[in-house]
């Protein structure tokens, strides 16, 4: 007992000061210089903050990009996943049927078979921020429609906001879709 | 070649040209060597002063047992009080309640064990407390126990040693001083300066641009996020896990990530032959754990990257494969691998939601987990594969008509019991709970618990079978990586889990403890020409083949009720 208990406890008392006290800290202090300041990094229109670069947003509108579906509804504090298995007949004729059919009508020039699978799927966290650029792409016809722009104007946008694969090397690449909707708003002044 | 493809490919190479070296490093400190980070000895110095410890004291194996189960006993305690009075306590910005008593005992075993199977959400289940003093705090000393009990193994397996195999407390809390805890801090570094949350501050509340309210979680999530994937541990700060573009943000810190985890797994075999002075043997032993890995991680990427057949079906195109519970930024190639080093490894973080994945994924994940030692957790994964070793060892010593030998000490009745035990513990305790849980949704699918059954799988057929099978194996394998549709938070999976965690824990560490404290007492025969050669490629194989044989195809009855069913019934 007293060559093992007590050692086991104090050793624990400090070890728990150092790791989980001392450390975290320590990052705490490093993040203060990153950008964001630790807090997360946020982005703004009209001098009002409007979002986390990182999170995504519901965008249901016909003017906006529209973000991925997802299984929280995008609720930021309850992230997760649809986990629904990949054979579930609920999930297949109910979830991403019904998603299909309403990107059609939303998109009335676009054929079915030009829908990329992660428009009508959900994502992991249910906080994806991004989209492919043929996930922005295929929404393009739309948004130039309802907004009057042409759809050279929403081209760019998304040109311009696409993230080449990491040092142009790894991974796909991605596109913001809550700067692209930034982007959209500020055309119109 | 594609970009997701040579991400891969570069992922692992820098995990390589990280884990050998590491590997060396960790031989070094364990030896007593002179390293670059001596400058800690003082500091090490004056922690061992306060807790009144000499580890000029050397133990034999079961006095090393006997500390390791004495302090994780202590944090067995302080966690499941610290999670059960969690809202008193400070840290608590976001004002979340206490933990019901089944759900903080499953989640004071889950992080104690290095499972971190979390049947709670981190974004309202937890506070900042108990994340960073109660998980946190165990993801760094879970994987140093691991580590510490395979330097005592280690030890036991070098010539001429006897019963004095070290001090535990030594190669405990050199572990975290000269390992974890310099690289984590690295690492979190790295994390933060991506864009991952550093501060204490509670949840933000914003306006959306299309005028939703939206409350965003936050908090200290770099500093955990660090250790928990370097001490293979994989529970993480918010509920979607490092699928949640705040616990990784984008495809550097993807990479770094999935480096983190594989390090230290990867490294210790290495390291083994460094500390051993038989480098061959550690080869072999990579080798044979590589191939495996390969023979799980090129299915899963091709059925992620081939996307759903079913959706396929539906006349929607699948540019970028499977999307179901994946994120962009990722991509399928990144979530297949991720899956599967996350499943062999223990680590059980996720990038993507598995529930979703590909029948032949779940069913490889399902596998490494089952099979548990191709690199496997930090110091367990080699534990595991040295049962297989004793195993193999006494059939390939049956075969040729000698007595089996390793390592200079010939293996007899006694230790091949404790190897063929806990060989067998582990199908043992996955069918036998899959089995119970699978009665009682039939039989009892009204009982009154926080979740009753019959509402328990969020897939009906061979899928939801699936995930209860999934549940049990990554509780024993001590992964914590769950197919999450599954209902667990109530009494009946919160407990039978918990025990299954515990069991797959600590038997996995005494019995090879146990096995090779015996071996290093018995008298040492020299190296002969009838000794067999524990360092060919022979040998290699035939590890391999027993690994298959008992691991694999004690399994694969219930595997086929479940993923391999689904399959069949998807591809049509």
């Amino acid at each position: 007992m007293k060559t093992y208990l007590f050692p086991a406890i104090k050793l624990t008392v400090i070890l728990i000061v150092i790791l989980a006290g001392l450390y975290p800290l320590a990052i705490a202090a490093v993040g203060k210089f990153t950008p964001g300041h630790g807090d997360g990094e946020t982005l703004s229109y009209k001098g009002r903050v409007v979002g986390y670069a990182n999170i995504g947003q519901k965008f249901t509108k016909d003017q906006y990009f529209w973000s991925r579906p997802s299984a929280v509804d995008y609720h930021a504090d309850g992230s997760g996943g649809s986990n629904k298995g990949p054979s579930n007949p609920d999930y297949l004729n109910k979830d991403v049927k019904g998603r299909i059919d309403t990107f059609l009508k939303h998109n009335p020039d676009i054929k079915k078979e030009q829908i990329p699978a992660e428009l009508v799927t959900a994502s992991g966290s249910g906080l994806d921020p991004d989209l492919s650029p043929a996930g922005a792409q295929v929404q393009v016809a739309r948004i130039a429609h309802v907004r009057g722009i042409t759809t050279e104007q929403v081209n760019n946008i998304i040109s311009a906001n696409t993230v080449q694969p990491l040092w142009g090397l790894f991974g796909p690449a991605k596109v913001n879709v809550l700067k692209l909707n930034i982007a959209l708003d500020e055309l119109k002044k | 070649m594609n970009t997701e493809l040579a991400g891969i490919i570069f992922t692992y190479a820098l995990t390589l040209a990280i884990a050998i070296p590491l590997g060396r490093y960790i031989a070094r400190v364990f030896k007593g060597e002179k390293t670059w980070l001596d400058f800690m000895a003082p500091f090490e110095r004056f922690i061992l002063r306060i807790s009144g410890i000499d580890t000029r004291k050397e133990m034999n194996w079961k006095q090393h047992l006997f500390a390791l189960l004495t302090i994780n006993s202590v944090w067995l305690v302080y966690a499941f009080f610290c999670l059960l009075f969690q809202a008193h306590l400070p840290l608590n910005p976001d004002g979340n309640p206490n933990q019901t008593p089944d759900l903080a005992f499953n989640t004071a075993i889950s992080f104690l064990v290095n499972c971190n199977l979390q049947d709670y959400s981190g974004e309202s289940g937890a506070t900042y407390f108990t994340q960073h003093f109660v998980f946190m705090f165990l993801h760094f000393v879970s994987a140093a126990t691991g580590i510490a009990a395979l330097v005592v193994l280690f030890r036991a397996m070098k010539d001429k040693v006897t019963d004095k195999l070290g001090n535990f407390w030594d190669y405990f809390l050199k572990t975290i001083t000269r390992i974890l805890l310099p690289i984590s801090i690295v690492i979190a570094i790295i994390l933060s300066f991506n864009g991952m949350p550093t501060s204490y501050k509670g949840k933000d509340t914003l306006i959306s641009m299309q005028g939703d309210t939206v409350h965003v979680s936050r908090g200290p999530v770099a500093a955990l996020v660090a250790i928990k994937h370097l001490g293979t541990n994989g529970g993480g700060w918010f509920g979607a896990n490092s699928a949640h573009p705040l616990e990784n943000p984008n495809y550097l810190t993807n990479i770094v990530e999935m480096v983190a985890q594989c390090i230290i797994p990867i490294g210790l075999v290495f390291a083994l032959g460094f500390y051993l002075n038989k480098k061959k043997f550690a080869y072999v032993i990579f080798g044979v754990m590589t191939l495996g890995m390969l023979l799980l991680l090129i299915p899963t990427m091709q059925a992620e990257v081939g996307g759903n057949p079913a959706i396929a079906r539906m006349g929607i195109s699948q540019p970028t494969g499977a999307m179901e519970g994946k994120e962009v930024r990722f991509g399928p190639a990144a979530s297949g691998y991720w899956s599967i080093l996350t499943t062999i490894i223990s680590t059980g973080s996720v990038n993507s939601m598995h529930d979703s994945a590909m029948p032949v994924s779940g069913f490889m994940m399902m596998m490494g987990m089952m099979i548990n030692c191709f690199y496997g957790g930090c110091g367990v994964g080699f534990l595991n594969y040295y049962i297989f070793i004793i195993i193999a060892v006494f059939i390939s010593g049956l075969m040729v008509g000698r007595t089996p030998e390793f390592m200079g000490r010939k293996i007899e009745a006694r230790e091949m019991k404790i190897a063929s035990l806990i060989a067998l513990l582990h199908p043992f305790i996955i069918l036998v709970g899959t089995a119970i849980s699978s009665y009682v949704l039939v039989h009892m699918p009204n009982a009154d618990w926080a979740v009753k059954p019959s509402a328990w799988l969020a897939s009906p057929g061979y899928h939801g079978f699936s995930e209860m099978l999934y549940q049990y194996t990554s509780s024993a394998a001590n992964n914590g990586s769950g197919f999450e549709g599954l209902g667990d938070n109530n009494i009946f999976w919160n407990v039978s889990a918990g025990f299954v965690m515990i069991l797959g824990r600590f038997l996995p560490i005494i019995g090879p403890i146990a096995i090779a404290g015996i071996l290093a007492n018995k008298k040492f025969i020299p190296e002969s020409a009838g000794t067999l050669k524990s360092d060919t490629s022979t040998f290699g194989l035939m590890t391999f083949a027993v690994i298959a044989i008992i691991a694999a195809l004690s399994f694969f009855p219930a595997l086929a009720l479940g993923p391999i069913a689904e399959h069949f019934s998807l591809i049509k």
